[in-house]
């Protein structure tokens, strides 16, 4: 395996990203039409049927699958593909573009991930029921199996998880497409409703609809498009055994990010991820979801991340700012949106376009998300030239 | 000689004071019902007897199968062919259900009795459990209880031989339960009692002490099923037993009638406290009368670890409300009933059940990794194909972590979701009986069959783990 093959070799052009929330009154097609075509005018593209000449898709639950994209744009007689990979999905459809265009095959492709799980009527996930083993199947339940331990072993708690949520509910006032616009204390996350111990209800992600699209091309024509584009460093999937059913799995980590990490870092050539990541946006579907990320993927020492949250290197003024947008935990968790809407940021940021929230001289983000039992995790690297 | 060679009980962890149903004043030390939790019913009941009755024993030498109950789920498809399943009994056991009496407990005890006799069978197991329900608030209510009882039948290494057995049949309306009411019903009590009860009692008992040529003060106990406290009493002494020294106590106030089982589990609390030599009289009733009288032989000592009614008793929760009641027996409506929804895969539950029924896992010929669930690949080596099954329901696990869920739809919220290690391989366990604050990392715990929901309408049985005790 060649793991710099990939390194600067594809360049982004062109992003867009839907307001994310409980979108009512749009389709898909709305919000797919509304990111996409918000990559075209950032990338300077007014003939999408010429020069899109191949369509990756993610999303976890799709109504009709491709076509639901290519229906939307009208985007026929071209190659329109889907990835589904659990809460990686749309990270994962970036990466089948990327390699797409790292191999020659195509001058410029476009990328969209989208979901829409507030048209199931129901405020969680659904739960359908086919068997006997694996119940309950809730992401709070699943995502909180790590608690216990890493709280026993550690000395964390749920104030730590609190402070999580309070940085990132603020993060989230000062992205224009985030859904929850509105402050909040220690006191409230600790004081809110428990829905799986240790998570209250601001330990948890929302549910939103949203689209978010990426325009890229190789690295040589990027200039073609604009000056401050930006290269994809690194960008990695890895999956790991379901942590419930893993005889070797000690519920300190998640192993599948500790695992993508390593792909990614080799790729980008990175040896002290705090220094040389200026900002990141790592999955925070539960509180605990975004410390654990601190320290798989290698922020800080395995059992510090508490130290960190104290001290304030995840803040937008720290060290090494995390979740500047808020997260999921502001945007919800459209699951094949969420990926790319990461990428969106780190590419404003990195342009030095994220207004309120922008952090200085960022020239290096990642993006990082895991999802399933969780088993999945995809990670992404993007810098400026 | 045939007899009795296993005993075991299981009585369900909670609770309901009775002065919950009259919505009176509760007195702690009041009367109370033993109640299902909203994850057990009859087959449940029968199954955790059944592992009582079988500890320390091998179960490929179950010949047999009769599962008793008038309150099994299904009208049809057999409980006692998930019994054994659930009990990792062979596959060429004979199995039976029997049901629509009172008497379908002592029904199976004789049926087991004589199958060994005619040389059918050597080891039959007996597995007795009722839910019965009467209408809420209903005087009848308050009477009822939540049991079941197992024994292992055979002739050899008796713990109480079976000298003789007597039957009459009776045809009477006292008490009934029609297809598709959820609901026993009962005639008037004076009726019922005087016709029914005391007239079929007693000439069971004359025709089985004629027979044997005895007498009641022969015997050292009377195990006697009974409608109320009184009704029993009285009819001890009609029938010239001492009520304080022969009667067997029938725990009114504490468990209630449990139906099938009611009789049967006053025997293994007579067992428990019986030694060689007693002799013993029990008496089931409905639709008539069964009389067994029983020898205790010496083989009695080796069964002081079952944890039959005495164990069972002690430990006890309260329910903390009637509604909570009414929700764990779906007589409240939920805005998502999960009886609704499509349910199992018949194809997908073929496939499974010996993990999910029997709980197996697979232990690696190469590098004895145990895992779950059912691999084609081991996890720690790798190695294809290469696994021997192995039960986990009868060993200790611990837990390595837990939530506790407040989003999973429990009647009784939060729902303890686990995961735990069982001789290494690791299991996504629900956790029941359990008060929350007990849960901690490393807890021991042991496994309880239970219905882990009745998505399709029907109950769906799978393992969970509850503290062990």
């Amino acid at each position: 395996m060649n793991s710099q093959a990939i390194r600067d070799k594809v360049a982004i052009v062109g992003m867009g990203c839907c307001k994310f929330g409980e979108n009512w009154d749009k389709d898909p097609q709305d919000m797919i039409v509304e990111a996409a075509y918000e990559a075209y005018a950032d990338a300077g593209i007014d003939d999408p049927q010429k020069q899109i000449e191949a369509v990756f898709c993610g999303a976890q639950y799709p109504s009709k699958g491709t076509a639901e994209v290519a229906d939307a744009l009208k985007l026929y007689d071209r190659p329109v593909s889907m990835v589904v990979n659990y809460c990686a999905t749309g990270t994962d459809a970036f990466r089948y573009g990327v390699f797409a265009v790292a191999c020659g095959m195509y001058d410029t492709v476009l990328v969209v991930g989208f979901d829409k799980p507030k048209d199931r009527g129901v405020s969680g996930p659904s739960v359908a029921v086919t068997g006997v083993r694996g119940l309950p199947a809730t992401p709070a339940g699943w995502f909180s199996h790590v608690a216990a331990r890493y709280f026993d072993t550690f000395g964390a708690g749920r104030e730590d998880l609190a402070r999580i949520a309070v940085k990132n509910h603020h993060n989230g006032t000062l992205a224009p497409k985030s859904m929850l616009k509105r402050e909040i204390t220690i006191e409230d996350a600790l004081n809110a409703r428990m829905i799986s111990w240790p998570f209250g209800l601001y330990d948890c992600a929302a549910q939103s609809d949203g689209a978010a699209a990426a325009i890229i091309t190789r690295r040589e024509l990027a200039k073609g498009y604009r000056d401050d584009f930006a290269l994809v460093r690194g960008i990695g999937i890895s999956l790991s055994a379901d942590p419930k059913e893993d005889p070797s799995f000690d519920f300190l980590r998640w192993k599948p990010t500790e695992a993508a990490a390593k792909q990614v870092y080799e790729q980008a050539g990175i040896t002290n991820p705090r220094k040389e990541i200026h900002v990141a946006q790592v999955h925070d579907c539960f509180t605990l979801t975004e410390l654990l990320a601190y320290e798989d993927l290698g922020f800080c020492e395995k059992g510090s991340a508490k130290e960190h949250i104290k001290s304030g290197t995840f803040e937008l003024t720290g060290e090494l700012p995390v979740n500047t947008d808020g997260g999921l935990k502001t945007f919800g968790h459209p699951t094949g949106a969420t990926g790319v809407r990461m990428i969106y940021e780190n590419y404003k940021q990195l342009q030095g376009k994220a207004e309120g929230r922008q952090i200085k001289n960022a020239t290096v983000g990642l993006s990082h998300n895991i999802g399933g039992a969780p088993q999945a995790c995809g990670v992404c690297i993007i810098a400026m030239p | 000689m045939v007899g009795i060679t296993s005993f075991g009980a299981y009585i369900p962890y909670l609770r309901l004071p009775l002065s919950a149903i009259s919505g009176g004043k509760r007195t702690d030390g009041g009367p109370e019902k033993a109640v299902a939790n909203w994850d057990e019913d009859a087959l449940t009941l029968a199954v955790a007897a059944g592992i009582d009755c079988l500890t320390g024993i091998d179960r490929k030498t179950i010949d047999g199968v009769l599962f008793a109950s008038t309150s099994y789920a299904f009208k049809e498809k057999q409980g006692a062919a998930i019994v054994a399943k659930a009990l990792d009994l062979r596959r060429d056991v004979l199995t039976a259900d029997l049901g629509d009496s009172l008497r379908a407990g002592t029904n199976a005890l004789r049926a087991a009795i004589d199958s060994i006799k005619a040389g059918s069978a050597e080891r039959v197991l007996v597995v007795i459990g009722d839910t019965r329900m009467a209408a809420p608030r209903s005087a009848l209510e308050a009477n009822l209880g939540d049991a079941g009882v197992a024994f292992l039948v055979g002739d050899t290494d008796v713990a109480a031989s079976i000298t003789a057995s007597h039957a009459v049949t009776d045809e009477i309306i006292d008490v009934w339960r029609t297809e598709g009411d959820p609901f026993v019903h009962s005639w008037e009590d004076r009726f019922v009692v005087d016709h029914g009860y005391r007239s079929s009692v007693k000439e069971v008992v004359a025709g089985l002490l004629k027979k044997q040529a005895l007498e009641p003060k022969d015997f050292t106990r009377l195990v006697l099923f009974g409608p109320d406290k009184r009704s029993h009493g009285a009819l001890a002494r009609e029938l010239r037993f001492d009520p304080t020294s022969q009667l067997q106590d029938a725990m009114f106030g504490q468990i209630g009638n449990c139906g099938a089982a009611f009789a049967p589990l006053q025997l293994v609390a007579a067992l428990e406290n019986a030694t060689a030599g007693d002799k013993l009289l029990l008496v089931g009733y409905g639709d008539g009368a069964d009389a067994f009288a029983l020898e205790v032989a010496p083989g009695i000592e080796k069964l002081r670890d079952r944890r039959g009614v005495r164990w069972h008793l002690k430990r006890r929760a309260e329910l903390p409300s009637y509604d909570m009641y009414m929700r764990f027996r779906q007589l409240l409506a939920t805005e998502h009933d999960r009886r609704a929804s499509a349910g199992l895969s018949a194809t997908k539950h073929f496939r499974d059940r010996d993990y999910e029924v029997s709980l197996h896992a697979q232990k690696c010929r190469k590098c004895s990794q145990v895992q779950y669930p059912h691999q084609r690949v081991c996890f720690t080596c790798f190695a294809k194909d290469e696994f021997d099954h192995v039960r986990l329901s009868d060993q200790i696990g611990s837990l390595k972590s837990f939530t506790f869920d407040n989003f999973a739809g429990s009647p009784n919220p939060p729902l303890v979701a686990t995961v735990t290690d069982i001789s290494g391989a690791r299991l996504y366990l629900q956790m029941t009986d359990v008060n929350p604050k007990e849960v901690k990392l490393d807890l021991p715990v042991e496994l309880t069959f239970r219905k882990i929901h009745d998505a399709g309408g029907t109950p769906n049985y799978y393992w969970k783990c509850t503290p062990a005790r």
